[in-house]
């Protein structure tokens, strides 16, 4: 049992994803038990390889048997393994915050719901695991799939913004799909660690490194990186609030750490980091993205939006700090993308628990919030706090790293850009405070059901202020123990 | 010229793809209507699928069947014969994605039309814009 454990952090949600689906057609009431089954149990499995790997080496399984090259290879590093337990949990989360509000949007629909969520789960946590060029195509297009699926179940505009991620998702696929095709002809084989064998010899060849591009410029579409991030902004702010938890806080995240791996696993560093003039042009890439997202971000109305443009900047951040070439960049871009995840998390709960309440995330529209919903609004401030990155909160020390690296390699612009991104999130978040703690609350403005007569207290149901004041608690956590994190785990990935 | 002719001529399956695979790009992004852009979309992938197929592809090679059954006189087996299936076997799971990934674009366009009676992006922009 214990050597099957990788198999089954992915056989588990995708199994119980095909029972929900069906359950759900029966009684609905059995969908979000076996939801948490589904989380629950590769989440306790996820901590248990994690901290295989950290007394051990690296873990590798093989699918059904078969030896690598013939069969495909799961394998398990310090790298994914603590990739794997930021995906398990904050899907974990997600999904207890969200029964309130499946119930409320679609109740008709939430085995579909249940269902497509732990199917991009899994997803998820196999493009992790996997050791296997094309497998992890696959996986990236059920993910991919799953998540189209998920933001067209939003009302308005959702379906337009599901398409047209669709179709910009497919193309970065197929430029993935296309650099692996170009590897495999020149060596013959899809696994990583042969790869990385056997691609030395060929580092000079033109196929490999248009190969490299190939793949690069397909994760850069599926991350959201600056010139190709037009799909986002739509996507993750129509759809609907209950899935916006996951997709927000994860998809980008493991592009960026597909990213990683392919340059660190497949590629080495001494292929990678060898052109000063291409790793200098991508830190200006995400200086401009850094910008921009910022920018933009102070442009927008209402608060989802708003979380939306800071994503586009938080992208900038982590692949600027991994293309900074230093051990401090890598390490900051790692513990970011860790970082990123709960922040993420915090703030996209917060909102869906205001947006819950108030049918409305419009900045005008939270006048006296802080009132109203006092737990939610210090999950948000702490969410905010570590954005901005204030000491005790975690996004200080990732924010530490990657300006240490910035230095250190000289790219004073990274630095600069990450400062004045952090002065513009202070205005984007202060403002919410002001307009939420300051503004008295506007009468009868909006129905009698959403704001109180007595403008008592009026939280989202237990369960979401719970999810998000964990979630706040663990950024306080997280950047307590991050020297332990980087100490243990982080420090193993280069 | 001739060397372009005989550039063309000795690698016309790279250019066949090539060629598809900016048909589709063009018909994505320059083509108004939701259902060409995704068949602009299916256009781009099968590309990509037509590539990996003639990858596999070797001269006076065949088909990768082994004639003899099991346990009847055991020859030895020589790869340069047959065409590598692998690239063809992973399309096949290409294939599956393709479709799979037609299937949810149709339907969320399906969902657009209801939404906006119309599948012209102009249109729907307008629409939003109205709002």
């Amino acid at each position: 049992m214990n050597q099957q454990f990788p198999a089954l952090i992915i056989i588990v949600p995708l199994i119980v994803a095909l029972v929900i689906t069906i359950v759900g057609w029966l009684n609905k009431k059995w969908c979000f038990p076996l939801a948490l089954i589904g989380l629950g149990t590769p989440l306790l499995i996820s901590v248990g390889l994690l901290l295989e790997v950290l007394k051990k080496q690296v873990i590798t399984y093989h699918l059904g048997g078969w030896r690598p090259p013939m069969g495909i290879e799961y394998r398990i590093d310090h790298l994914s393994g603590l990739v794997l337990v930021v995906i398990f949990s904050v899907a974990l989360l997600n999904l207890i915050a969200s029964r309130e509000k499946v119930l409320a949007e679609f109740p008709e629909k939430a085995g579909a719901f249940y269902g497509l969520s732990l199917l991009f789960v899994a997803g998820l946590a196999g493009i992790t695991i996997t050791g296997d060029a094309f497998n992890l195509y696959v996986l990236l297009e059920i993910t991919a799939l799953s998540g189209y699926a998920l933001i067209g179940m939003g009302d308005k505009h959702a379906p337009l913004a599901g398409l047209h991620y669709l179709i910009m998702g497919t193309i970065g696929a197929s430029f993935y799909l296309l650099g692996v095709g170009f590897l495999y002809l020149m060596t013959g084989t899809l696994n990583m660690v042969e790869l990385s064998q056997m691609l030395p010899a060929l580092y000079s060849s033109r196929v490999v490194i248009f190969a490299f591009f190939f793949c690069l410029i397909g994760l850069f579409i599926k991350m959201a990186m600056f010139p190709v991030h037009g799909w986002l902004p739509n996507a993750y702010s129509y759809m609907p609030t209950a899935a916006s938890g996951l997709i927000a806080a994860l998809t980008t995240k493991v592009m960026i750490y597909v990213m990683i791996r392919i340059s660190l696993l497949v590629f080495t560093p001494s292929f990678v980091f060898v052109n000063t003039l291409l790793n200098s042009a991508l830190v200006w890439l995400a200086v401009i993205a850094i910008v921009t997202g910022s920018i933009l971000a102070l442009a927008q109305k209402s608060l989802t939006r708003m979380l939306t443009f800071i994503i586009i900047a938080e992208v900038g951040y982590m692949v600027g700090g991994f293309w900074l070439g230093n051990r401090d960049g890598i390490t900051g871009s790692v513990l970011h993308i860790v970082n990123d995840a709960a922040m993420t998390l915090c703030l996209f709960l917060a909102v869906g628990s205001i947006r819950f309440r108030l049918q409305s995330d419009r900045l005008s529209d939270l006048s006296g919030i802080f009132r109203t919903m006092p737990f939610t609004m210090i999950a948000f401030v702490v969410g905010g706090l570590s954005i901005i990155g204030v000491p005790p909160t975690c996004g200080f020390f990732s924010k530490w790293y990657l300006i240490k690296g910035g230095l250190a390699a000289g790219s004073y612009e990274f630095v600069a850009a990450l400062i004045f991104s952090s002065l513009i999130n202070i205005i984007l978040f202060f403002r919410v405070i002001e307009i939420g703690y300051f503004n008295p609350q506007t009468e009868g403005r909006n129905d009698d059901h959403t704001t109180p007569a007595n403008g008592g207290i009026n939280e989202a149901p237990l369960g979401m202020v719970v999810t998000s004041l964990i979630s706040a608690t663990s950024l306080i956590v997280l950047g307590i123990y991050t020297n332990v994190l980087v100490g243990k785990v982080i420090q193993f990935v280069l | 010229m001739n060397d372009l002719i005989t550039l063309i001529a000795s690698k016309y399956n790279y250019w066949a793809f090539i060629i598809l695979m900016m048909l589709g790009l063009y018909a994505m992004i320059v083509k108004k209507n939701l259902v060409k852009k995704i068949i602009g979309m299916n256009i781009f992938q099968t590309s990509i699928i037509l590539f990996y197929i003639s990858v596999g592809a070797k001269e006076q090679a065949t088909i990768p069947i082994i004639e003899h059954s099991h346990g009847t006189e055991a020859h030895p087996i020589q790869a340069i014969n047959y065409i590598n299936p692998l690239p063809h076997v992973l399309m096949l799971t290409a294939i599956v994605v393709s479709v799979a990934t037609l299937g949810v674009a149709l339907a969320l366009a399906i969902r657009v039309y209801r939404q906006y009676g119309t599948l012209e992006e102009n249109e729907i922009q307008s629409q939003i814009n109205q709002l």
